[in-house]
């Protein structure tokens, strides 16, 4: 049986990218060594192991680096299969869906506005949160998950930014459960698998790092 | 079994498109393309329903079910024709493809971009370095490959290559030569060039490089 230290995973506490791979690792009950980084002090295997972009998490197996918190996903539904479904669907267009999710979160979830703006600016940073939530929750529809009945791939992209509402919440004056409520029934229902209540931190915690992040920004 | 309804939603221009080309005839589907005509500014009914959260070229239609997003497309053209796979076989090998296939999404066009759309001499020299250390880490990574997939032209090399269409412009506008540079990256585009299946699904360079005059006239760039 593979000793735990062939699976290696590099990260830091508060990314939810790194929280996507705890998620995945957790789901096919994978063992591995957990090694906190300081992404302001890199550590030389960080930078051995992801020379291009130098960022966390980088998932180590068998010596091997694997880079970006999607692929990484990608990578471990692939590798450890176990008798629950996979993590992305077997049914080519589903799976095209779930990616497609999972790349809209890259590339559309960004609510640090909110805490690094003021006044107008930050109403703005607080529209488009709401709306781009309410796109997401148009994708649910009446499905317990984005894609369907199971958890998977694209939710794991998604559920780590729900300890970051906490923050937003009480910074930008809001109540995302009264906006989005369809969405927060989402939220909990995820929280329910062990999964995911294991990987994500407490939103108290991140919202005292954020106050410091606002600190260092002279907010 | 019956032959699949197959249909791209494309621009000439769009290198996004082209990539999908080539892998539809890396694969042998017979395709029907729908060209959006409007280069500046309205999108045609059929576009914004087929992907109303972007409402962006490429959108591939298979049996009128839209997938959308370039490497989304080409991952689902792999997974539903099989034959002659795209993609390696083990996970790690997919991964490493993932990797420089998100590094090409993410860097190659908007930096080739900044160099077309730079106007002074120092905003050209900045936008040219930041294009030649791009090319360095791809041209690593090929490494001495005959191909970015190993001895077979593959995924990675599919989303580059409709890239290098547009590279003739950005070796005008930012004053050098991919061959000058990176000799092994040239080599390997007139290799990947010698296939059937991209020298007939990319744009020609020359009428690409045209467009980017144009555009840069209408920008008020020249």
């Amino acid at each position: 049986m593979a000793s735990s230290n062939d699976v290696v995973l590099l990260n830091f506490w508060a990314s939810p990218f790194g929280e996507r791979v705890e998620i995945a690792l957790a789901e096919k009950g994978v063992h591995y060594d957990y090694k906190e980084e300081d992404w302001a002090d890199k550590s030389s295997l960080l930078l051995q192991m992801n020379p291009v972009h130098k960022k966390l998490p980088v998932l180590i197996h068998h010596g091997k680096p694997i880079c970006e918190s999607n692929i990484i996903v990608q990578y471990i539904d692939e590798t450890w299969q176990t008798e629950d479904p996979p993590l992305l669907p077997s049914d080519p267009y589903l799976k095209a869906q779930a990616r497609f999710w999972a790349d809209f979160v890259d590339n559309k979830v960004n609510f640090s506005a909110i805490w690094r703006t003021k006044g107008e600016e930050q109403e703005r940073a607080k529209k488009e949160f709401i709306d781009l939530l309410k796109v997401l929750e148009e994708q649910l529809g009446e499905k317990p998950y984005l894609i369907g009945e199971s958890f998977g791939y694209a939710d794991i992209a998604l559920i780590p930014f729900s300890c970051w509402f906490y923050a937003v919440e009480i910074i930008g004056k809001m109540n995302i459960e009264k906006e989005c409520p369809k969405f927060i029934e989402w939220v909990k229902r995820c929280m329910e698998r062990e999964s995911v209540s294991k990987s994500l931190p407490d939103p108290h915690k991140i919202y005292e790092y954020v106050l410091e992040l606002m600190k260092k920004l002279g907010n | 079994m019956g032959k699949d309804d197959v249909k791209l939603l494309s621009m000439w221009a769009s290198p996004f498109c082209m990539r999908v080309k080539v892998a539809l005839a890396e694969k042998d589907v017979a395709y029907e393309e729908i060209l959006e005509s409007d280069l500046m500014g309205a999108k045609t009914e059929l576009l914004i329903k087929s992907n109303p959260v972007h409402k962006q070229v490429p959108v591939l239609l298979h049996d009128d079910k839209p997938v959308v997003e370039s490497t989304n497309i080409l991952t689902y053209i792999d997974e539903v024709w099989p034959a002659k796979p795209l993609l390696p076989a083990c996970a790690y090998g997919k991964s490493r493809a993932r990797f420089w296939a998100d590094y090409i999404d993410r860097k190659v066009f908007p930096a080739g971009r900044n160099v077309w759309t730079a106007k002074e001499d120092d905003q050209v020299e900045s936008a040219r370095k930041e294009f030649l250390d791009i090319l360095m880490y791809l041209d690593g990574t090929l490494g001495e490959q005959d191909y970015f997939n190993g001895d077979t032209f593959g995924f990675v090399d599919i989303l580059l290559i409709g890239l290098t269409s547009w590279f003739p412009a950005f070796e005008k506008y930012g004053g050098f030569k991919v061959e000058d540079e990176y000799p092994k990256l040239a080599a390997w585009i007139t290799r990947s060039y010698a296939r059937e299946t991209v020298s007939e699904s990319l744009t020609s360079p020359e009428k690409i490089t045209n467009f980017v005059g144009m555009m840069r006239q209408m920008y008020g760039i020249e």
